[in-house]
């Protein structure tokens, strides 16, 4: 089954240029970002004559990109932290407390995940102003963590039906209490879903544009979708600027996922086996 | 005497025991709010209460700012249902968007799965170069595909004179319809092949390597035997993909911001213009609710389909 016979090899240089087929539209992005407007007019396809970084200096200020992006590490790192901690214990001790609230609320927090952001932003809105928590990057992390938890709780709640109970119970008796059991014990058993939470919260709150674009309003606040979209709404059709600023938006997260793109394929394989 | 004293002693550690009992409970409970209440309260309060303010407004003529609701009934649903065209064409648009969509990159992302589980040499930069659009967001990459359409295509249409890449894409209500669909698939293939990579690994190879023995075509050994035993995977990206088609908003926005003539109009940028723009809350949130009862629906039909086929198989 594992050789490597020569249908094999035909398959793989399919693959291969299947896989550059798909990597045709970064190619045009980053070639074209670094020419001048009328270069890309004439030509979008052939390579850059000369290599301009002007483009890159122009929006990095425009932008303000430093801002753009710490506005957006903090949302992401902040609510990340929050949904872990949050679902981790919740999905544990709901586990570990096998009632019919458990169960309840179980049904009620999974059951919810098939409700559309879409129906809630509006009276959400209008909450969030009553609680004071709209324009304010805690609020919108707050929000965050009641829109990451349903997901994450799923996760974390399969994951520790497979982990013993014995262990805990050893740990109870010497006189370890519920929160040391659950700290030192059993979340670092939890590791290996944790990375899958991490990785799946971390690729939708740093992309995710709806619920930023309603919350921050102010420009000072904006996270990298927001500050390219406008940039794009301002300067319509100014590709060379334009295209600088979507690779410069979509750096962060390439990297992120380039050096630990072993762990986020099989998180996400993780994440979806149910 | 002796008996008495027993029963009295009885009774009374009986009684220490239920007030120990009930202390432990309380605790108990007390722990239980500790783990579970935090967890909850966002929950509740971020996603349920304003799902359930949203059923009341969607019977209010509500216009977001004045704090003044008026109660109107069934008046919203009923201009959803009788008088308002662009909701009924942006629900068609999404509906068809949803079924190509679906159809092409479960297609895709199966078949590059079955590649990629081959014993190929490349397949680790392979798989990572596939998932690579999914890292960014719905929004850049409908902007990065925007300029590709217009510029990329019209420099490769001029070069190699194919009227595929002469076509008014994004122009043109047909083709505007596909290049959306052709981004969408772009972007979530190689999310799908993963699910479907994961599957292909728990088969059991002697089971492929008997269908061989008997001589099964390679297409009679995918449809027969393959598919069958992973039924689950179709479940779960056919879940997934019929939710992210259904709720598509930032790539549609992006792309083509609805048009031409609003023929690319989704659900969500419909609700998103009707709340936000037109400063219709009511009339937006009444057709959010629609909009949950339908996705609810579909994904609930889907799930219970597939899973009897699971069961059957």
């Amino acid at each position: 089954m594992n050789k490597y016979t020569k249908k094999t090899f035909v398959l793989e240089i399919f693959a291969i240029m299947l896989a550059l087929l798909f990597l045709v539209p970064f190619y045009f992005v980053l070639v074209n970002s670094v020419k001048g407007f009328g270069e890309i007019l004439i030509d979008a396809a052939a390579w850059p004559k000369e290599i301009l970084f002007s483009n890159y200096a122009k929006v990095w200020e425009i932008i303000n990109f430093p801002k753009a992006f710490m506005n957006s590490l903090v949302i992401t790192v902040f609510s990340i932290i929050g949904i872990v901690v949050l679902s981790s214990m919740a999905a544990w001790k709901m586990v570990r407390t096998p009632s019919k609230l458990s169960k309840i609320i179980f049904i009620l927090i999974v059951s919810a995940m098939v409700i559309p952001f879409q129906t809630v932003m509006i009276p959400l809105m209008k909450l969030g102003g009553t609680l004071g928590i709209i324009n304010s990057i805690p609020g919108i992390i707050i929000m965050y963590f009641g829109f990451g938890v349903p997901l994450s709780l799923f996760l974390y709640h399969g994951f520790v039906k497979g982990i013993p109970v014995e262990i805990e119970e050893a740990a109870r008796i010497d006189g370890c209490s519920q929160f040391g059991v659950f700290w030192r014990i059993v979340f670092p058993l939890l590791k290996p879903i944790t990375v899958t939470v991490i990785i799946l919260n971390t690729l939708w709150i740093w992309n995710d544009y709806l619920l930023p674009l309603l919350v921050l309003q102010d420009a000072e606040l904006r996270t990298i979708p927001l500050a390219t979209s406008s940039f794009f709404a301002q300067y319509t059709k100014q590709w060379d600027m334009g295209l600088a600023a979507l690779v410069l938006g979509i750096a962060p997260v390439i990297v992120f996922f380039l050096f630990l793109q072993k762990h986020i394929i099989k998180g996400i394989a993780q994440g979806s086996v149910k | 005497m002796d008996a008495n004293l027993e029963t009295k002693s009885a009774k009374a550690s009986t009684q220490i025991k239920t007030e120990s009992k009930k202390k432990r409970n309380w605790k108990k409970g007390l722990t239980y709010l500790a783990f579970v209440g935090p967890a909850l309260l966002f929950f509740l309060v971020i996603q349920i209460v304003p799902f359930l303010m949203g059923i009341y407004y969607s019977f209010t003529s509500w216009n977001g700012v004045s704090s003044a609701v008026e109660w109107v009934g069934f008046e919203n649903y009923k201009r959803i249902f009788t008088n308002d065209p662009i909701f009924f064409q942006s629900f068609m648009f999404t509906t068809k968007f949803m079924l190509a969509a679906v159809l092409i990159s479960n297609l895709i992302g199966f078949g590059l799965a079955l590649i990629l589980n081959a014993a190929l040499k490349t397949k680790n930069i392979l798989r990572t170069v596939f998932f690579l659009p999914n890292v960014i967001g719905g929004l850049l990459l409908g902007f990065i595909w925007q300029f590709i359409f217009v510029r990329g295509f019209a420099s490769v249409g001029e070069a190699t004179g194919w009227s595929f890449f002469q076509l008014p894409w994004l122009g043109d209500e047909t083709t505007a319809f596909w290049g959306i669909v052709i981004v969408f698939a772009w972007q979530i293939s190689g999310y799908m092949m993963v699910i479907y990579i994961a599957a292909l690994q728990g088969v059991d190879q002697s089971l492929l390597e008997a269908a061989k023995i008997d001589g099964a075509s390679t297409f009679q050994t995918i449809t027969k035997i393959i598919v069958p035993l992973i039924l689950p995977a179709f479940t779960i990206c056919f879940f997934l993909t019929i939710s992210m088609a259904f709720k598509i908003f930032d790539l549609n926005l992006s792309l083509t911001g609805g048009g031409p003539f609003n023929s690319t109009q989704s659900v969500a940028i419909n609700i998103y213009q009707e709340a936000f723009q037109n400063n219709r809350y009511g009339l937006g949130t009444a057709k959010s609710i629609i909009f949950f009862v339908i996705v609810a629906i579909v994904t609930t039909l889907q799930v219970t389909a597939t899973k009897k086929k699971e069961v059957e198989a």
